[in-house]
């Protein structure tokens, strides 16, 4: 296996796990989530391979997002426990935190590219400051990455200046400029015009094709049913069905799942 | 009896406006940076504190300049505090621009979307780095028009400092009005002058509004 020694500068697999190839890199064990007195994760235990691409489907308020935002920390879960790449996830200590969403990259529905720094200085800002990447270097990876999104032109440009389908591209780059060990994708096509979404796609199916370690909540189920390794179907805070896609969609155990299925040709 | 020109009147008047631009510029200056202090306080996530400078901004809002003057100048001197009129109104005007400078600020903050800190957190940032290189650019844009409006309020309120024998404008004022006998000559003066004083802060205001919105 050479993908783990490659160096990032060089361009060629993205992210820098520690973890082996095929080894777990991800173990969710026993996790409970509230808000309140509402149960949203009602006990999940996931163990996510490295270099696995993992599909999250469910109707919303099934508790899919909350489930992918637990993972960087972005919610506060109060039971259980999380490890990424060897690291525990603990809440109530800033610089474990900061050590572990070194290692997650994570994709949002709507982008959230700063509007105030170009496209260059979005993808260069989190190695400048965290990982303390000398300035030439930072820039020569930041262009790499944006070459590679298809947007090598747009390093001076501000985001507002781009299209939907762009903006998440220079995040999927932002994101990648941590060389994350595993990458969070939350919905990321669906603030998209249907004519944006394919070039999207494209970008993570090639980071899937590198060997990323992917989780993704998505309602692109014919995507899901292509790249994903595994799918998991969340039902009422729970992992209700998980197995290879062409199980979950072609052959679906639970009345739930089926229903779900068949409420997306409506 | 000897008799005052337009120009004696102005004269001292502008004098004493010095004091006043000074105290404004003291209290803004000085209000700036605690109630930036006061702003990170309130975002750094502890409950305790945010609830702590909330109730130190109410306390303020609450409370008229006037009394807030009044309890500084001699509730000092009765702790035993040597106080001077000087002292006491730089440090009543500095806590209450303070206050007000905190809550503009809280509310400009508020206005960027949380998935600007989100994004900024999974990229592994400090939240002093999260402030300093997101938050605070974005922040400053929508605040520096309510900022340098809010400079009018703190030249009005200098005015007050008067009462506890500080010898700015309203009390140059006060007092060459008492020898020269031409209160009204001299009060139209008076208010002459703050409105020169702040006219152009407010134009300037609008101007950044325009520019930056």
């Amino acid at each position: 296996m050479t993908a783990a020694s490659q160096p990032a500068s060089q361009g060629g697999p993205v992210g820098a796990a520690h973890t082996r190839v095929g080894a777990p890199i991800l173990r969710i064990t026993a996790l409970r989530k509230s808000y309140g007195a509402h149960e949203v994760l009602r006990g999940i235990d996931l163990d996510v391979a490295r270099g696995e691409v993992l599909a999250i489907i469910g109707k919303s308020g099934s508790g899919k997002s909350t489930l992918l935002r637990c993972i960087n920390g972005l919610e506060v879960f109060q039971h259980g426990s999380l490890i990424v790449d060897g690291k525990h996830l603990l809440h109530d200590n800033a610089r474990a935190m900061r050590e572990l969403r070194q290692g997650v990259g994570m994709i949002f529905q709507n982008f959230n590219l700063f509007p105030h720094l170009s496209v260059g200085r979005n993808v260069m800002l989190a190695p400048h400051l965290v990982k303390k990447r000398p300035g030439s270097q930072n820039e020569a990876r930041a262009r790499q990455l944006l070459a590679r999104v298809g947007l090598a032109e747009k390093f001076d440009a501000m985001p507002d200046k781009l299209s939907g389908g762009q903006q998440q591209r220079v995040a999927i780059a932002r994101a990648l400029a941590m060389d994350p060990a595993i990458m969070l994708c939350d919905e990321i096509t669906s603030a998209l015009d249907p004519e944006l979404v394919g070039e999207v796609l494209r970008v993570v199916e090639s980071l899937a094709e590198e060997g990323m370690t992917l989780l993704m909540v998505t309602h692109e189920m014919s995507f899901a049913r292509k790249v994903a390794d595994r799918v998991i179907f969340m039902h009422q805070g729970l992992v209700h069905e998980i197995g290879p896609p062409a199980e979950i969609f072609g052959a679906p155990k639970t009345p739930e799942l089926r229903q779900f299925l068949s409420s997306l040709h409506d | 009896m000897p008799e005052f020109t337009l120009w004696d009147i102005l004269r001292n008047l502008l004098l004493a406006a010095r004091w006043t631009v000074a105290l404004s510029l003291i209290a803004f200056v000085g209000g700036t940076v605690v109630g930036l202090l006061l702003l990170l306080l309130r975002l750094s996530g502890r409950r305790a504190l945010a609830s702590l400078v909330g109730a130190y901004v109410q306390l303020f809002q609450g409370t008229p300049l006037l009394m807030q003057l009044f309890l500084l100048y001699f509730g000092l001197a009765m702790v035993g505090v040597n106080t001077s009129a000087w002292l006491a109104a730089c440090v009543a005007l500095t806590l209450y621009a303070s206050a007000y400078l905190t809550e503009i600020w809280r509310g400009c903050v508020a206005a960027i979307p949380r998935g600007q800190w989100e994004a900024s957190a999974s990229l592994a940032l400090s939240f002093g780095q999260q402030f300093r290189h997101i938050i605070l650019p974005q922040a400053l844009r929508i605040a520096v028009a309510p900022t340098v409006g809010f400079l009018v309020q703190v030249v009005k309120g200098t005015a007050l400092a008067s009462v506890i024998g500080f010898v700015e404008l309203t009390k140059a004022g006060g007092m060459i009005a008492n020898v020269t006998y031409e209160p009204m000559l001299t009060y139209a003066c008076v208010a002459a002058l703050y409105f020169a004083l702040c006219f152009p802060i407010s134009l300037y205001a609008r101007v950044l509004e325009r520019k930056l919105a």
